[in-house]
């Protein structure tokens, strides 16, 4: 038995001074590469990806992802890239993802950091996001549109908004406008974008989207919601009975009989 | 027989893996899908990484189905080949030590500095325990092994760059240093295969102590004689199954053969020693 493992021995020779020193060095500095690891850049994930907390946790990096993908639109990271290493991520402007619609690269997922039950239409790689309103063609009044007519849900996850051109007087902006509930982020519309770098990119949903707090109440919305039977404040001005409220103000009686 | 027949055997499984893998990244051929971290059998029957499963969960999550079964099949295999057989059988990183040691005995360079073997052990709990703390799998996201065989198999990278960086120190500074002193995978093999039913039996009546075998062996502690002598088989986990000790034994004093029950071992059929 001597020879096979035992308990005092898996850690023999570790417990020295000396040995506590290099554990403790060891760690912190295992620690340290571990955050430079991990506090890189925020990667267009494949569709199904779930919070990428969970998802770096469980992710094993066996890349059957990525073999599964018919286009070559995904990639496992390599050591270098300003994603954490091994996990698979795609860049929309070089390769967008054409949104399968058995969603092969879920399907073949062991390690539950894709949902392989995802329904791609629910999927959310990332949010498409109007990054440079300055630059966009669109912007500048002319008939671009590339973005639009390239999405896989148009005239869902990106509409036209049509505006009075007031340069010209006699032409419309054409403005594409993303909708944050359809768009899966697959990255068609920054693939498409005409200009030398998208003005329209796909971005992470947490990172593209504000959150408005539960505390705004919205009128419009409200309306729809509250019963009928409520009557809604009228604007009519009130009359008030200026004398009867200085009356009540005066009124002392049930004050001073208190005991 | 030919004096290098487990080394020949070791390359062919050490390429014909990481080739299939290539082949299944790369041509589509489905005999073997994803990598040495989790993989599918012919599209069907999953391996996964073990070790990275445990430290999935101890990061607080539960890794998936298919990783969990897989890593079952994973640990059943290389439980019944003998643990560490992983490391010389398949482990890239294992070309990479050996081609240093072999390089260090060819040109008779010094040994280099011996890192306390359980330096390893200490490797696989600081693993372990920053996992819990970080929240990922901490040695999956930092592992050269990982590294080399992704970037072998998926597309060249910068990880590659452990393969001169781990051959550099083993020739220059460590004694075997990333896979006999700091490896946790190779630690957590040793764990497994410290019971694994198949290893290196040892002939003491054959034996003439002519050290050969201890010369080219990676982890020469495992060729204790006063041992082996009672015990007829290396019960060690770090033995790495990879059949140097028979290749070069001109005795035919080693063997693969099967673990013998613990107390009482039997050798040749006919002694009888008691340890």
């Amino acid at each position: 038995m001597s020879e096979a493992f035992s308990r005092r021995s898996f850690f023999r020779g570790g417990l020295s001074g000396r040995g506590v020193a290099a554990a403790t060095a060891g760690g912190l500095g295992a620690s340290y590469v571990l955050d430079m690891a991990k506090a890189e850049g925020r990667p267009t994930r494949p569709p199904g990806a779930r919070p990428e907390e969970h998802f770096l946790a469980t992710c094993t990096k066996c890349g059957q992802c990525v073999e599964a993908c018919p286009f070559g639109t995904l990639k496992l990271a390599t050591a270098g890239d300003e994603v954490p290493a091994g996990t698979p991520w795609f860049e929309p402007r070089d390769v967008p993802c054409e949104m399968c619609e058995d969603v092969p690269c879920a399907r073949a997922c062991p390690s539950g950091s894709l949902d392989t039950q995802i329904n791609i239409l629910d999927a959310s790689m990332g949010l498409a996001v109007m990054t440079d309103q300055e630059n966009c063609l669109a912007y500048k009044g002319l008939r671009c549109e590339a973005c639009y007519r390239a999405c896989p849900l148009l005239d869902e996850a990106i509409t036209l908004d049509m505006k009075p051109q007031e340069r010209t007087g006699r032409h419309a902006y054409f403005l594409p406008i993303v909708h944050s509930e359809a768009c899966t982020g697959c990255g068609k519309c920054e693939r498409a974008c005409v200009m030398e770098k998208a003005a329209i990119q796909v971005l992470p949903r947490d990172l593209a989207l504000g959150i408005g707090g539960d505390h705004y109440r919205f009128g419009w919305d409200e309306e729809a919601i509250i019963s009928r039977d409520f009557v809604a404040p009228t604007s009519s001005p009130q009359v008030i009975d200026q004398q009867g409220v200085l009356d009540s103000m005066n009124d002392l009686s049930g004050i001073e009989e208190a005991p | 027989m030919t004096a290098l027949r487990f080394q020949i055997l070791r390359r062919i499984t050490q390429l014909g893996v990481l080739a299939l893998f290539w082949l299944g990244a790369n041509m589509h051929l489905g005999v073997l899908t994803g990598n040495l971290s989790g993989s599918r059998i012919f599209g069907v029957v999953p391996m996964a990484d073990p070790f990275a499963a445990l430290q999935i969960a101890t990061t607080g999550h539960l890794p998936g189905n298919t990783v969990l079964i897989g890593s079952a099949v994973t640990l059943g295999l290389w439980f019944l080949l003998g643990g560490r057989s992983f490391c010389s059988w398949v482990c890239p990183v294992n070309l990479v030590s050996d081609a240093a040691a072999a390089t260090k005995r060819r040109f008779r360079l010094p040994i280099g500095f011996a890192v306390p073997r359980s330096t390893r052990n200490w490797v696989l709990a600081l693993a372990l325990v920053l996992s819990a703390t970080s929240g990922v799998a901490a040695f999956e996201l930092v592992s050269p092994i990982g590294f080399i065989q992704r970037e072998l198999i998926f597309g060249v990278g910068l990880g590659l760059l452990a393969v001169p960086l781990l051959f550099l120190a083993d020739l220059t500074l460590l004694k075997r240093g990333w896979c006999g002193s700091l490896c946790p995978l190779g630690a957590f093999w040793s764990l497994v295969g410290s019971r694994s039913p198949l290893g290196i039996r040892f002939d003491d009546e054959s034996c003439n102590r002519c050290m050969d075998c201890v010369a080219v062996c990676p982890e020469a502690h495992v060729l204790n004689f006063n041992h082996l002598s009672t015990t007829g088989f290396i019960r060690s986990g770090d033995c790495t199954r990879c059949g140097r000790c028979i290749e070069v034994c001109s005795t035919e004093a080693c063997s693969f053969g099967m673990r013998p029950p613990p107390a009482g071992a039997t050798r040749n059929g006919d002694t009888h020693v008691h340890g």
